[in-house]
């Protein structure tokens, strides 16, 4: 019991040096660093409009719903889906009757938004939430998909988003890690800036 | 399966071979108090100004049990100092969106949930936690239960290696030197990167976004704007990794993509996890003197985690028939809860490191795995994260494998088992038992009483067997310190029920300190033992022999242990999901 009570002096003194050493100094030196040299990314990669005014971040993913746009994956972010204050998946498990339900309605939805055929398979992350809700990419088979439906309601040439669709895909790191992804978010800002016929 | 996710495989494989040398070297510097590294201009005088403040002579070595009161006591006052910030966040600075105090239990579950390097989330972190709580309450964890684990590592190896000695350092020293030359330089670099990447670091409040389209919700209106969570991310994601953490900053943890912006980000990260771990196998060759003895329990961590890898992999990459029948495309595997930029394979690769090491970050939701690739995480948190395992836990862990393997090996051959030149005598056997039946017995337990329980059930998110696996996980996890869960379940239900937080939280103790307990035991035995010289009837412990013998160890206790319960989850609704029995 001695031995315990001359230890409560070291513990109580290292937490307070320790507090001041890795919960001050050294996130305030990794927001100095980061400010200086990387000022976008800390702060969220907004992007904003001609008036200045936030509308997004190039990582996170936004709804979308009308014919003219790129439609992200499902979301179970929020009540609404894509609610960045509140980032999480569905967590159904593979024999979730719930699951399969969302997911038969959601395969029967693409398919005749996209003028699929009945027997068509559809791309797994077209039909799926992802874990965080907000997954900014959509797979570039899933994209080519969606790319006559939204050239049609914008009386665009196919080739013409198709094009866009190569030019806003995040590629696997040196080719090799990770997937390519194609960000909804920047391509249907390309598409906005692209056809200023308005709506 | 294709060529690239071959190719990815084995470039972290040999990437964390490639840095375990340097890294353990390292270590063995860091690990002794009279060790030079390149950083001491700068670090040497906060070392001793710190000392000075506490009280503590450095030249001073502690016993066993000295040492062992020492973490005991240090893990009570973390305990006090983050439930104190939690219930109190209110009144603390830097909290811009004015979130309230924490109910007691969810204070209580959280604060131990980070003292001992579990880092479960009862809390949705963006939801729930300050800036302040971040920073301060939740991240001094992030670091000293990492410099903690990392100590009782090295007391156990220095109690191996040391021969008729009654001292095996000081705790003081070890967590102090652990923590400013090792976790807070790499972590500065790390975080640097990180924010490279797209990770924000910040202090503003959370930014309000005005939608592209606005999207309209029935009986409602529109939803306009997007609230976007902002903060201090990157400077704690950098420790929360490399210290084998894993609790989020958001609630969706590293699949959020603030937490974890890139492939690259990704890739890097599932490294940190392994790293210290790793290294720390060749501290134990080093300070052993048997490297071949390092290398071989390194070999033996790495062959039971590349099985792990392909069998979570293969079952993802598969999908779910269910689906398939339903329309969805069958190349492209089960992508319920994973990312697109990281896709079935660093989903799957994630999993299974951030397992295997204590880590329990997830950049994908395991609940929504199919029932194979569930059992992955599952059943290597219940071999008890041996696989390379927590910084310093893992090796501690594994440790008392590799002596259980040295007295099974004894017994079979009809000699006295001897590890290192030193005899394993019935005491040190009893501790080994001792440190993994108390794991077996606080997860099947606790799972067992949440099962028949109504307040069990209630919080579960899937019924069927996979029910029952989200409680099995949530005990696993949290006796092995992972902090990963089945994350359909809700700890925290609206109606305040507390057993969830309260058992959890006992659960967290449990496998963190009464499993540190008898190993520190077994260091002190060990500690004292003469050596006697290698005869023609030593058992090796370094070569292809050794490590069957110790991956057979660890299969058999793990098997034997949890393979009725694993048949009761995950293994029977693998079934019912080729039969498209749903729940």
């Amino acid at each position: 019991m001695k031995s315990a009570l001359s230890q409560i002096r070291p513990a109580i003194v290292s937490t307070l040096v320790f507090a001041v050493i890795c919960c001050g100094l050294y996130p305030l030196a990794v927001t100095g660093i980061a400010r200086t040299a990387f000022a976008k990314q800390a702060d969220g990669s907004l992007i904003t409009d001609k008036h200045g005014t936030v509308i997004g971040s190039s990582l996170l993913g936004q709804n979308f719903c009308g014919d003219r746009y790129f439609h992200p994956r499902p979301s179970a972010a929020g009540a609404n889906g894509y609610d960045a204050a509140s980032s999480g998946g569905s967590n159904l498990g593979p024999t979730s009757r719930k699951l399969a339900d969302q997911i038969k309605e959601r395969v029967a939805a693409y398919r005749s938004i996209n003028g699929l055929a009945e027997n068509q398979p559809v791309p797994a992350d077209a039909v799926t939430a992802s874990g965080s809700g907000l997954d900014p990419h959509i797979s570039p088979a899933n994209a080519m998909l969606q790319a006559s439906r939204v050239a049609k309601a914008r009386g665009l040439a196919l080739p013409t988003v198709e094009s866009l669709i190569v030019r806003n895909t995040d590629k696997a790191a040196f080719g090799l890690i990770g997937e390519d992804g194609v960000n909804v978010l920047k391509l249907n800002l390309a598409l906005d800036s692209l056809s200023t016929d308005g709506r | 399966m294709n060529t690239n996710d071959w190719l990815q495989l084995a470039l972290f494989i040999g990437l964390l071979a490639l840095i375990t040398k340097p890294l353990g070297i390292y270590l063995t510097k860091v690990l002794d108090p009279a060790g030079k590294t390149p950083l001491d201009r700068v670090l040497r005088p906060v070392e001793r100004l710190s000392y000075r403040l506490m009280g503590v002579d450095p030249s001073r070595e502690q016993g066993w049990k000295s040492y062992t009161v020492a973490m005991l006591v240090f893990s009570a006052v973390g305990v006090l100092f983050t439930y104190a910030i939690l219930r109190l966040q209110h009144l603390l600075p830097l909290n811009p969106q004015g979130l309230p105090g924490l109910a007691p239990a969810l204070a209580f579950n959280t604060a131990v949930s980070f003292t001992t390097n579990t880092n479960w989330q009862s809390y949705g972190g963006e939801g729930t936690m300050s800036y302040f709580s971040q920073m301060v309450g939740l991240a001094i964890h992030n670091f000293t239960s990492a410099a903690v684990g990392i100590s009782i590592a090295a007391a156990l190896v220095r109690g191996i290696a040391r021969h008729s000695a009654s001292t095996l350092g000081n705790f003081w020293v070890d967590v102090t030197r652990t923590t400013l030359y090792l976790l807070l330089p790499v972590c500065l670099i790390f975080a640097v990167f990180l924010v490279s990447q797209g990770m924000i670091q910040n202090f503003k409040p959370y930014e309000t976004a005005k939608l592209v389209e606005a999207i309209t919700v029935p009986g409602q209106d529109p939803v306009t704007e997007q609230t976007i969570a902002q903060g201090p991310m990157a400077s704690q994601i950098a420790i929360k990794m490399l210290g084998t953490n894993g609790g989020g900053f958001t609630n969706a943890n590293a699949a959020q993509p603030f937490e974890n912006p890139t492939p690259l980000s990704n890739f890097i990260q599932m490294l940190s996890i392994f790293a210290i771990g790793s290294a720390l196998t060749y501290y134990l060759g080093r300070m052993t003197r048997n490297q071949g003895h390092g290398w071989t329990v390194w070999s033996a961590m790495m062959l039971m985690f590349v099985a792990a890898v392909l069998t979570c992999w293969w079952a993802e990459a598969h999908g779910n028939p269910v689906h398939h029948a339903l329309g969805v495309s069958v190349a492209d595997g089960n992508m319920e809860g994973k990312e697109v930029r990281f896709g079935i394979f660093n989903s799957s690769l994630f999993a299974t490191t951030t397992t295997a090491a204590s880590c329990g970050a997830v950049n994908s939701m395991h609940d929504s795995f199919t029932a194979f690739g569930g059992l992955v995480p599952l059943f290597l948190m219940e071999l008890g994260e041996v696989v390379i395992g927590g910084v310093g836990a893992g090796l501690y862990g594994m440790i008392v494998f590799v002596v259980l393997a040295v007295f099974i090996a004894g017994l079979m051959v009809g000699r006295t088992p001897e590890y290192l030149g030193k005899k394993i005598q019935a005491y040190d056997v009893k501790m080994c038992m001792l440190a993994l039946l108390v794991l077996t017995a606080s997860i099947l337990g606790f799972t067992a009483w949440a099962a028949v329980s109504a307040w069990g059930q209630a919080g579960l998110n899937n019924g069927g067997p996979h029910g029952f696996s989200e409680i099995l996980y949530a005990y696993s996890s949290a006796t092995g310190n992972n902090g990963s869960a089945f994350a359909g379940l809700t700890a925290t239900p609206a109606d305040g029920d507390m057993h969830y937080n309260v058992t959890l939280g006992i659960a967290m103790l449990i496998g963190r300190f009464l499993m540190i307990i008898p190993i520190m035991a077994l260091a002190g035995s060990m500690l004292k033992k003469k050596v006697s010289p290698p005869s023609a009837g030593t058992f090796p412990v370094s070569g292809v022999t050794f490590t069957v013998l110790l991956i057979g160890t660890v299969l058999l206790i793990g098997a034997l242990n949890f393979l009725p319960a694993l048949a009761l989850g995950p293994i029977v609704e693998h079934f019912l999901m080729l039969n498209g029995q749903l729940f």
